[in-house]
């Protein structure tokens, strides 16, 4: 891959970015141009990111499109960016869902339209960036320049409870930031790189290593700050109010792409670089997520507010992407990844559809729906479908990323499968009676009056997160292949990596045994380390 | 041979009826829908004359799931016991299909009904086709969407979509001990396909095996309403009667007795397993008879009679009998759809009246919907030389064979069964009509259908001869020998039952009264289906909602865990100011901040590390 290819495929990067700096400029009395400049630009990221899938090497499945800049000198910050099979597909999910957010805010964002769609534009920015980082400091400004918008997402265009609600999200996350730059300074302080790529090279020669204490302690600064943004049990509590109180499009991104930031960075960085540490958490991890698997459902089903409802139902679906990513087998992470995306597009659509009935009844509480299938047929049939793809229906999309994840999980520990498998159940539990309570039994006299179909617009922004939804269900292998070869290589480079710990720090009496082993071997001990890891299993 | 269109065709009709038939006459709606599950069956018999049925015959369409090395193909199969339910599912389901149109004539949301039965003959056949454990299961969780959505047709009525809600969820349950065979039979055997798992079988340890024949079984329960899952099927009679026949008599309540036979290579090898399989079933056949004896709603009558018939193909499969099992399945499917059917010709002369305490002499005023329910009667009861005597018959056999007090326990549930039916005739078709309503014959559409169902009820035992026709495909399957007291003594208990409600409901009329008098106590146990329903809502639902409501909710979430972020928070409202300035564009206090805290942290990280670090 030539890096004129590779500068061409950051247009996905840049589009956003122009787009931000043009919406800024737009006056501020013609929101129509806003909305038309937002819908032109995240189509045009949209059709970036399609070329990116073009140009992509699914036989591969290393990173590609590198680009490394230097960017500050000292301390040394590059602007490295690639591509991989994982974050390929986020960042296609973003820039797939950023204009129908677009579409979804046409009309319910009448105040102050140009600041929404600069900040959306910014933050569809921010995410992908997020993505693309392969620079560890890079990576932090992306994570808090996604930050930044959706606060203002929440605070100004959200509801009552707004400030409260941004106030949480923004201190939650910083909480989890903070720790993550201590971590990332220090491995800088390790590493003298910001190098994700270097950093990896280095751990997996020997050339760089961490006592157990150090490895645990690092793990969790990164751990935690990705677990609150996911959200884990019991760091969850500020999801249900963010995503209450945000506009329909805030909660789309927030529930659709703000999550995966999370699930993806551990996926992306605590395992690979923190693996005996990732390995002695995972228990604990994976009770946890198990937790919030039930948990999150069991609270969604007492929910009187539909939104609150989506947002404890997403608590229970990260639990699945979490536990999958620890399971350690190619099934779960595969699983877990294919999960993000699909929870991506079903919550997305949940949200937006919820926004749809708000917009029509201003109540999102479930006591003032029923009957809306008999005024609004259409709407209610596209609220079923993903209401049934929610619930892990197959041949829709996440029944294939449930799976994976619980065969993973019990292809290591059948136990956690059992536990993990009630959700399953609760998840038809609350959203069927949520469906039955909003869309069935008669109609009343202000649903009859206020609720009707969906129009052209709302179709446009319906039809393709249902079309993704059939088509993620039933041909798997569109997306999953180059997901595997990430997959397989995340979990062996978790493997090489333990035992480069136990090389760079062995029991005391252990240490000879293994030199002689070595030595013994006449090999590079980078070698040795991989014959060992192959003994080892 | 081109399998796929078996299922694609009723998925067609789905597509255009639930797409475009809100516009289309009832007469497209009809060619559509009917047009769409006649051809599927037509290709069915084309297929099946055109294929060695000696060995499986096996399609792969493309690969659904890749991971690792598990590879889930969309393949389909055809072999003897596919055969059978293809073509049950598709005969019984195109009957089925043309007495609707006589049925929903007058029924709003017309194509909406067509769209989702032509939605549910796809996923039924996907799940007979399927040549691997995920196949099955898509079918197996589509059909129980397509029951969820037809139990809730009327989805005005609470009665209706709750019926729904239960049944799905209800079946979700089962399900979980599905999904968790399914993943313990690829963590042992690495595949879920028919033909590598069923071959590796028998090199397995019996404790694997008996794990995925148990939780299988789970699945099974839910699917086919055993106990302690039955609880959904009674309810799912909120649906329209045809979808009673279709769904929850014929075909979908099978799956659970197919998908045991299917995994027969399994269960041969886990006897344990199998007889939990026997067990169960014939307790549900019992305990569903029982409650059965009392109802007065006409389709309450079958729906636990549904139950219990089910319970006998438990018996059969779980005795390792398992064509006798579809051999029951089959002539249960012509004998059953027919008293549901039938009892909707009732229910539609009577304007929609349901209780059978206000019918009464009805054979002479629609006497062809009274002729083809007494064939059957007749057949459900056990008579011989009908349809159902010959598959009771060869489970209670089998039963015998395995322990013998299944098999007088299962002749008594004979009996019942007998007596319950014909209770239920006697009350419709005898004595002087109670009712006020103005009784009318229904229409040749609906009748046509009905007519054939009652030929099979009669001569389908004969017809089709099952358990010969399987016997090649239950290779290593022990057959059990005829045995002709046995036979007598069942068929006896049916004639007894019969004369025991004639006695009751015409004969002598105040003594069914009187009997329910003189055994209050039991009568509103039974009566009130010994209140599992209301046991299931205190021990599971109300502790559940009101547990996640006041404990997790309230308590844990907004108490504990808010009320500890909230404390942190309240301390942080100065660093609101933080906030504040940067609402105002300030990011250079915010970048402060940050940093601040980062170095604080980073401090107290190096201390520890130097320090000689945390092992």
């Amino acid at each position: 891959m030539n890096s004129a290819t590779s500068v061409r495929m950051l247009s996905v990067l840049v589009v956003p970015l122009i787009g931000f700096l043009a919406a800024l400029c737009v006056p501020r009395r013609r929101p129509e141009n806003s909305r038309a400049l937002a819908l032109t630009m995240s189509l045009l990221a949209f059709l970036d990111a399609l070329m990116l899938v073009a140009q992509f090497d699914r036989g591969q499945g290393g990173e590609q499109f590198s680009i490394d800049i230097p960017w500050i000198t000292s301390p040394d910050i590059h602007f490295a960016t690639s591509v991989n099979g994982v974050s390929l597909w986020l960042i296609v999910l973003t820039a797939f869902l950023t204009p129908l957010c677009v579409l979804v805010s046409w009309r319910s964002i009448q105040n102050r339209a140009k600041e929404f769609y600069a900040f959306l534009l910014l933050l569809e920015f921010g995410l992908i960036g997020v993505f693309l980082a392969q620079d560890l400091f890079l990576f932090y400004v992306f994570w808090e320049v996604s930050l930044v918008p959706m606060y203002f997402l929440i605070g100004i265009w959200g509801h009552d409870r707004r400030i409260y609600a941004a106030v949480k999200f923004f201190l939650y996350t910083m909480a989890g930031s903070v720790l993550m730059l201590t971590a990332i300074i220090y491995l800088y302080n390790q590493a003298h790189t910001f190098s994700y790529p270097k950093i990896l090279d280095m751990l997996s020669r020997g050339d760089l290593s961490f006592t157990s204490g150090e490895q645990m302690l690092l793990f969790l600064a990164f751990f935690v700050a990705f677990a609150i943004k996911v959200p884990l049990f019991p760091l969850h509590t500020w999801l249900p109010d963010a995503h209450v109180e945000a506009p329909t499009a805030g909660s789309i991104m927030l529930a659709s792409v703000m999550l995966k930031m999370g699930t993806y960075g551990i996926y992306h960085f605590c395992l690979p670089l923190f693996p005996r540490a990732a390995h002695s958490c995972a228990p604990w991890i994976a009770v946890l997520a198990i937790i919030g698997i039930i948990y999150g459902a069991l609270v969604a089903m007492v929910q009187p507010n539909m939104k609150k409802l989506v947002a404890y139902s997403s608590v229970s679906h990260l639990g699945f992407v979490v536990l999958g990513i620890f399971s350690f087998s190619q099934m779960g992470l595969d699983g877990a990844v294919y999960q993000m995306l699909n929870h991506g597009i079903s919550t997305g659509a949940l949200f937006a559809i919820v926004g749809l009935l708000y917009e029509r009844r201003h109540s999102l509480a479930i006591d003032d729906f029923g009957g809306v299938a008999t005024v609004a047929p259409w709407l209610s049939t596209a609220f079923l479908i993903t209401t049934l793809a929610s619930i892990g229906l197959p041949l829709l999309n996440n029944f294939v990323g449930e799976f994976l994840v619980l065969q993973g999980t019990a292809m290591e520990h059948y136990q956690w499968t059992i536990y993990a498998s009630i959700g399953v159940i609760l998840s038809a539990c609350y959203m069927l009676w949520m469906y039955q309570r909003v869309f069935y039994g008669e109609a009343g006299h202000e649903v009859r009056s206020h609720i009707p179909d969906l129009n052209p617009r709302e179709w446009a922004a319906v039809i393709p997160l249902i079309a993704m939804m059939v088509w993620m269900g039933v041909y798997s292998q569109s997306f999953l292949p180059p997901v595997s070869k990430v997959s397989a290589l995340v979990l062996e480079q978790s493997k090489i990596n333990v035992t480069t710990r136990v090389q760079a720090a062995p029991p005391v009496g252990q240490e000879e045994h293994d030199q002689g082993v070595a030595r013994g071997r006449g090999r590079p001990p980078h070698l040795s380390v991989l014959a060992e890891a192959a003994n080892a299993r | 041979m081109q399998l796929w269109l078996i299922p694609l065709l009723p998925l067609a009709g789905f597509l255009i009826n639930g797409v475009f038939g809100r516009r289309y006459s009832k007469s497209l709606v009809n060619a559509v829908a009917i047009g769409s599950v006649v051809l599927s069956f037509a290709w069915v018999v084309k297929t099946l004359l055109g294929v060695d049925l000696n060995t499986a015959h096996t399609e792969h369409y493309f690969t659904w799931i890749q991971s690792g090395t598990l590879s889930i193909g969309a393949d389909f199969a055809v072999d003897r016991l596919t055969a059978v339910m293809l073509l049950v599912v598709t005969g019984i389901g195109s009957l089925i299909h043309i007495y609707a149109i006589g049925y929903m004539a007058h029924e709003g949301g017309y194509y909406r009904f067509f769209a989702y039965l032509n939605l549910f003959m796809f996923f039924m056949l996907v799940l007979v086709l399927g040549a691997n454990y995920l196949v099955l299961f898509v079918g197996w969780e589509g059909v129980g969407l397509c029951s969820y959505l037809l139990i809730g047709f009327y989805f005005d009525k609470k009665i209706a979509t709750n019926a729904g809600n239960k049944a799905f969820i209800v079946n979700r349950i089962g399900d979980f001990g599905f999904s968790l065979a399914m993943f313990y039979i690829v963590r042992n055997f690495g595949s879920l396909d028919f033909g590598t798992v069923f071959g590796q079988a028998a090199g397995k340890s019996e404790a694997v095996l008996t794990t995925i024949g148990l939780l299988l079984l789970v699945g099974a329960c839910g699917k086919s309403a055993q106990l302690p899952l039955y609880v959904w099927l009674p309810d799912a009679m909120a649906g329209p009667t045809p979808v009673s026949a279709l769904i929850h008599a014929a075909t979908m309540v099978t799956a659970g007795v197919y998908m045991c036979a299917r995994s027969f290579p399994i269960y041969v090898h886990a006897p344990d397993a199998m007889s939990a399989i026997a067990i169960v079933g014939i307790a549900t056949a019992f305990f569903a008879a029982t409650i059965g004896l009392a109802q007065n709603d006409i389709k309450k009558v079958f729906a636990y009679s549904t139950v219990s018939q089910l319970g006998y193909m438990f018996v059969g499969v779980g005795c390792g009998a398992f064509s006798a099992g579809i051999y029951h399945l089959m002539t249960h499917a012509f004998f059953k759809a027919l008293l549901f059917l039938g009892s909707g010709s009732v229910i539609h002369a009577l304007s929609g009246e349901q209780d059978m305490r206000n019918m009464g002499g009805l054979r002479k005023k629609i006497k062809w919907t009274f002729l083809v329910m007494m064939c059957a009667a007749v057949a459900i009861a056990g008579i011989p030389p009908f349809s159902g005597f010959f598959s009771k018959d060869a489970i209670l056999l089998a039963a015998y064979a395995h322990a013998p007090w299944m098999y007088w326990l299962g002749t008594l549930t004979a009996g019942m069964t007998a007596f319950y039916v014909f209770r239920a005739m006697f009350m419709t078709f005898f004595g002087d009509y109670r009712g006020h309503q103005h009784p009318h014959e229904s229409g040749p559409v609906m009748l046509i259908p009905l007519a054939i169902l009652a030929v099979l009820s009669l001569a389908g035992g004969y017809l089709f001869k099952v358990p010969e026709f399987l016997r090649p495909f239950f290779v290593g399957v022990e057959e059990v020998p005829e045995n002709f007291n046995l036979m007598i003594y069942s068929s006896l208990a049916g004639v007894a039952g019969i004369a025991l409600a004639w006695l009751m409901y015409v004969a002598k009329l105040g003594m069914a009264d009187s009997f329910a008098g003189s055994m209050k106590g039991l009568y509103t146990l039974v009566y009130n289906k010994y209140f599992v329903d209301e046991i299931y809502d205190a021990a599971v639902v109300k502790p559940l909602v009101g547990g996640s409501r006041l404990v997790l909710w309230k308590g844990m979430d907004a108490g504990f865990i808010d009320g500890m972020v909230n404390g942190a928070g309240a301390r942080a409202r100065n660093l609101g100011s933080v906030l504040r300035l940067m609402q105002s564009g300030n990011i250079r206090s915010y970048a402060t901040w940050v940093l601040l805290g980062s170095l604080g942290v980073i401090a107290v990280i190096v201390g520890i590390a130097s320090a000689g670090g945390i092992r």
